[in-house]
């Protein structure tokens, strides 16, 4: 099998370069490149053990030594960079007798069970005592480490002291890649041994199981567990993660058609070889037994389902949305298409609803997560996109991090953020919540923690500005060349209004005014400052607001336009960039352009040879209304958890039951499915080819690694159902998708497969103007019409959702890195062993007020519902304010979140939620008659499953 | 669908607007912002509902609806 070249030691960044011989051979490498790596580059593998290219040297192991002409000794190549006329050997009878000596000692205390070894084919121990030639081991010592115990405690890899060498790899990876500092060598000497915490199984340590220490490994020491059981892979193939919005490259690692591992490809642009314990583990789900293969129907969700052919399945649903429009009419039907789907399938997805349905009611999540991040970035920079790529964040000198929680929600993302922050950047934390990176991850801390109250993101924004404006420290250069000058004026003249103050402002966010001002100045006035925000920005109602308030800031003190600055919005799901420049919003077409724009119109309808509505469509919770009212009785959903995922769980659920016909299209029974009457089985990424858009812009290849376990990936879904409905799609592979797509979308003109396959991936815009794509947007000028930067009045406007007496607490939710989103995938494979509940995190005082501790079952209350968790006391969260997850459908965390929503695009205000708390026995009614609910839609499945 | 609803959605488009000083530039930003993204359903009951009390909506809420309804004549 194809494996990743290790050029040993890190590559050197430095432009200048060294000429210098190894072994007789001109090499040229940069300053600063080790003698191993410049060797590697020319074919030249010196023989090592405790480096590779993943980590710092260390020079501990004595096997990479080389001979330097002039030099003193036996340096290790590792740790010796290359000097201009440098003259190294590596291969000689010394260096030969040295390095058989020192596998001999590493071999007196190893297992010698190589041929039932797992890493059997995969020890570079094992390939490094072939390349000494050792043939013999005189040592015969009196205590050994052989007997150490194995710990088997982390559920995806295993740790087996006794084949361990101490070469710090793992711990280094711990360290410098991961960032997380969870393993150390404990003991000194003969006694010196790999430990987890502080001498600790892996699972009761700070272990968050990314895989890098696994990927380090040179030995069967640290192993997956699927290697140990199936054996070494026999090919891998290039693809991407389906998890967050970093979008990490993967190399699936296979035996025929099974996954043996997943391995970050070093070559990944975007996580550069890390992972996280999703990713690089939990993909199990994808051959979960709960996949459901086989297509299904019924009349109502009372019915039992029935398994049918694709034939009759693609039928029925055909004919029940026909029906519909002959009944209803045309825009009695819609659907929402897949922030985890690609590219490919989401642009089919709209076009069917657009060009087939013959309306715009097409949706998708990032109405519920980053909607408002289009709208704001849209209307201030001219595009719907954050401005960086992630490599970015190492040159910046102050990072401000609002309403994200990038080590749980990001993780990759979060440890090179992390490796800026141990190297000296300054970090701004805005956030209700103590989030890890406040002072909770080793030799990071928050220069400042803005704790504010959840709902007051504006009026906090809007003090930062107040600060820069009136103390002068606008770049007024950028202003003036960059962006549109009476706008900026205006806002000049608001911002600086004293209810803007930061003094003023205390009293809403109840951020003490010095740490805003502080936090203001060292904002404006580093070199690089840039700001990374999530959904505790978007999910307000004033979250579009908030989101231009971001843009102004950054705008106002020139941090947009190079390395080390910019607006970076964190987008959660894999392809919620991607699903959004798909055209799955109800008011555009693909590339952000409304329908009621002519030309864009005519475009399409050229394209698509089929007249279109020049009318916006209905979004998520205005199909829901008009469920309710009647007018909006069939849904094609695919690859959403409504039903789970969006607010006030009890009104959709009412939505959805009185739809006359709801399609799901997914891989497993979720929720929503279970308020179905058509279920088409989806395909898992692994099971076909397409793209996804990460939140830099960055287009990854997804490749088909198996069959789709129902016959078809989703994309031919669609194209069956566009066909039975009457509007021809005739697509043989998702590369001709693409080719329509960059046909379409000014920004992707220059897009193509051969072009991902050339390049790895692209962001866009990539066109003639970008031919290799943008790593950095707004460079030279912003995409506005006028190529200037908009500033826009941002007015705090206090929520509707108002603590009284009777909901004193304000709720607010957030995610954790083991699970992913609604679960579905996460909760079918081992990383419930973190996280198997949601709960709700009280503070102390508010606590003790309840009489309720760590473990009690709390009832909370809102005036939208009421749902129980268990309580997890902490101080992580400030008094007056309660938090929690949504991984679990049972939790019903959605219950108590009301249908506020940002006013420019209706993202549901899921931060803030008054409630009250209290101590209960029993789950809530809700959860009990939905336990009823959901458990008599699994024996509905499973007589569909006996009989089919 | 609920005119509430409706209401209360429009009230928070020109609560954005509202900060615009220039009252004309912001109905035209309430205005254009309802057309763009509003689906028909939506606006006509919106626009009924202004026509036949409309006593829920802000001023400036109001002033765009009438200019959407100049608009549509």
């Amino acid at each position: 099998m194809y494996k990743e070249k290790d050029f040993g030691t890190p590559a050197s960044s430095a432009t200048q370069t060294v000429n210098l011989e190894i072994d007789g051979f001109k090499v040229t490498a940069p300053a600063g490149t080790s003698v191993m790596r410049a060797a590697a580059s020319i074919g030249i593998e010196i023989p090592k053990l405790c480096a590779t290219d993943s980590v710092e040297p260390f020079g501990s192991c004595r096997l990479c030594v080389v001979q330097i002409e002039g030099g003193r000794g036996m340096p290790a190549s590792c740790t010796t960079p290359v000097a201009e006329g440098m003259k190294v050997v590596t291969q000689n009878k010394k260096l030969a007798d040295v390095r058989r000596g020192v596998m001999e000692l590493y071999i007196s205390d190893h297992p010698l069970d190589c041929l039932t070894c797992s890493a059997n084919g995969d020890c570079e121990l094992q390939d490094m005592a072939g390349a000494v030639g050792l043939r013999e081991v005189r040592y015969r010592p009196i205590t050994t480490h052989l007997n150490a115990v194995k710990d088997e405690s982390n559920p995806y890899f295993s740790f087996d002291p006794s084949k361990c060498i101490v070469c710090s790899r793992c711990v280094r990876a711990c360290e410098e890649t991961q960032g997380t500092f969870a393993l150390t060598i404990d003991g000194r000497g003969f006694d010196s041994k790999v430990s987890p915490g502080q001498n600790e199984a892996f699972m009761d340590s700070e272990c968050v199981s990314c895989g890098a220490c696994v990927q380090a490994c040179p030995t069967a020491t640290l192993m997956e567990k699927s290697v140990i059981d199936h054996g070494q892979p026999e090919h891998a193939i290039v693809t991407t993660c389906a998890y967050c919005g970093v979008g990490c490259s993967f190399r699936a690692e296979m035996k025929g058609e099974q996954v043996i591992r997943m391995v970050p490809n070093k070559d990944g642009k975007a996580n550069h070889g890390h992972s996280c314990v999703k990713g690089r583990f939990a993909f199990g789900y994808a051959t979960h037994k709960d996949r459901i293969t086989k297509p299904m129907i019924r009349s109502s969700i009372k019915d039992a389902w029935k398994e049918v052919s694709w034939e009759e399945a693609i039928a029925y649903a055909a004919s029940e949305l026909k029906r519909i429009q002959a009944k209803y009419g045309k825009d009695s039907i819609g659907g929402i298409t897949s922030s985890r789907c690609t590219n490919e399938e989401t642009y089919l997805v709209q076009k069917l609803i657009r060009a087939g349905f013959g309306n715009n009611n097409v949706d998708t999540c990032a109405r519920v997560c980053h909607s408002p991040t289009g709208y704001g970035l849209k209307k201030t920079f001219g595009e719907s996109s954050g401005t960086q790529d992630f490599d970015s964040v190492m040159d910046s000198d102050v990072i401000m991090v609002i309403g994200a929680n990038p080590t749980d929600g990001h993780p990759v993302f979060g440890s090179m953020m992390k490796k800026r922050l141990r190297q000296g950047a300054k970090l701004i934390v805005v956030d209700p919540r103590e989030i890890d990176l406040v002072k909770n991850s080793p030799h990071v801390h928050a220069n400042h923690h803005l704790k504010l109250r959840p709902g007051t993101n504006v009026a906090l924004i809007n003090a930062l500005a107040y600060t820069i404006v009136t103390e002068n420290l606008v770049d007024e250069d950028f202003v003036k060349t960059r962006c549109d000058v009476a706008s900026f004026e205006k806002w000049r003249t608001f911002i600086a209004q004293e209810h803007h103050s930061p003094e003023a402002s205390e009293s809403i966010t109840g951020v003490p005014a010095a740490e805003v001002r502080a936090a203001a100045r060292i904002y404006a006035t580093e070199k690089n400052s840039a700001i990374y925000y999530g959904l505790g920005v978007t999910e307000h109602s004033q979250g579009s607001t908030s989101v231009i308030g971001i843009a102004n800031l950054a705008m106002a003190t020139g941090n947009l336009g190079r390395s080390g600055v910019g607006v970076n919005p964190l987008r959660g799901q894999n392809n919620v960039q991607g699903s959004c420049d798909m055209g799955s919003f109800p008011h555009e077409f693909p590339g952000y352009r409304n329908v009621a724009d002519k030309a864009t119109r005519t475009l399409f309808e050229n394209a698509w040879q089929v007249e279109l509505s020049g009318t916006p469509g209905l979004r998520i919770p205005n199909m829901f209304e008009a469920a309710l009212d009647g007018s909006f009785m069939g849904l094609y959903c695919e690859g959403e958890d409504i039903a789970q995922s969006d607010p006030d769980i009890k009104h959709v659920h009412a939505a959805l039951r009185a739809m006359e016909c709801v399609i799901v299209q997914d891989i497993f029974l979720n929720e929503t499915a279970k308020f179905a009457h058509v279920f088409l089985p989806g395909s898992s990424f692994l099971e076909k080819d397409g793209t996804f858009t990460n939140a830099e812009r960055r287009i990854s290849p997804v490749r088909k690694v198996m069959k789709p376990l129902a016959v078809y990936a989703d994309w031919e879904v669609t194209q069956m159902l566009s066909n039975a409905l009457g509007y021809p799609m005739n697509y043989t592979h998702p590369s001709e998708i693409m080719d329509e797509i960059a046909s379409l979308k000014p920004s992707f003109t220059n897009v193509s497969y051969a072009k991902i396959d050339e390049m790895g991936s692209i962001q866009w815009p990539c066109n003639d103007e970008a031919p290799d794509g943008t790593p950095i947007m707004h460079t030279e000028h912003f995409l506005r019409d006028n190529g200037k930067g908009l500033f826009m009045l941002t007015e705090y406007v206090a929520t509707a959702e108002k603590v009284t007496p009777m909901f004193p607490l304000i709720l607010t939710t957030g995610r954790i890195l083991s699970q992913y989103n609604v679960g579905a995938q996460t909760r079918r494979t081992d990383n419930v062993a973190w996280h198997s509940e949601d709960r709700l995190e009280i503070h102390p005082h508010d606590a003790e007020d309840r009489g309720v501790v760590t473990g009690d079952w709390v009832g909370i209350k809102s005036r939208a519902g009421e749902t129980v968790l268990r309580a997890l006391v902490s101080e992580r969260v400030q008094p007056g304010v309660v938090y929690t997850t949504f991984h679990f459908p049972e939790s019903g965390a959605n219950v108590i979140t009301t249908d506020n929503s940002d006013w420019a695009t209706n993202c549901p205000e899921y931060k803030v939620t008054a409630v009250q708390i209290t101590k209960v026995m029993h789950p809530s009614a809700w959860q009990q008659s939905y336990a009823d609910f959901s458990e008599q839609q699994l024996e509905l499945l499973e007589t569909a499953q006996q009989n089919g | 669908m609920k005119v509430e609803k409706l209401v209360k959605m429009a009230n928070d488009i020109s609560n954005f607007f509202d900060s615009e000083s220039d009252k004309n530039i912001a109905a035209i930003g309430v205005k254009d912002h309802i057309t763009h993204t509003w689906e028909p359903r939506m606006l006509k009951l919106l626009l009924e509902y202004a026509q036949q009390d409309g006593a829920e909506l802000s001023v400036l809420a109001r002033d765009a609806v009438s200019r959407i309804q100049a608009e549509a004549k």
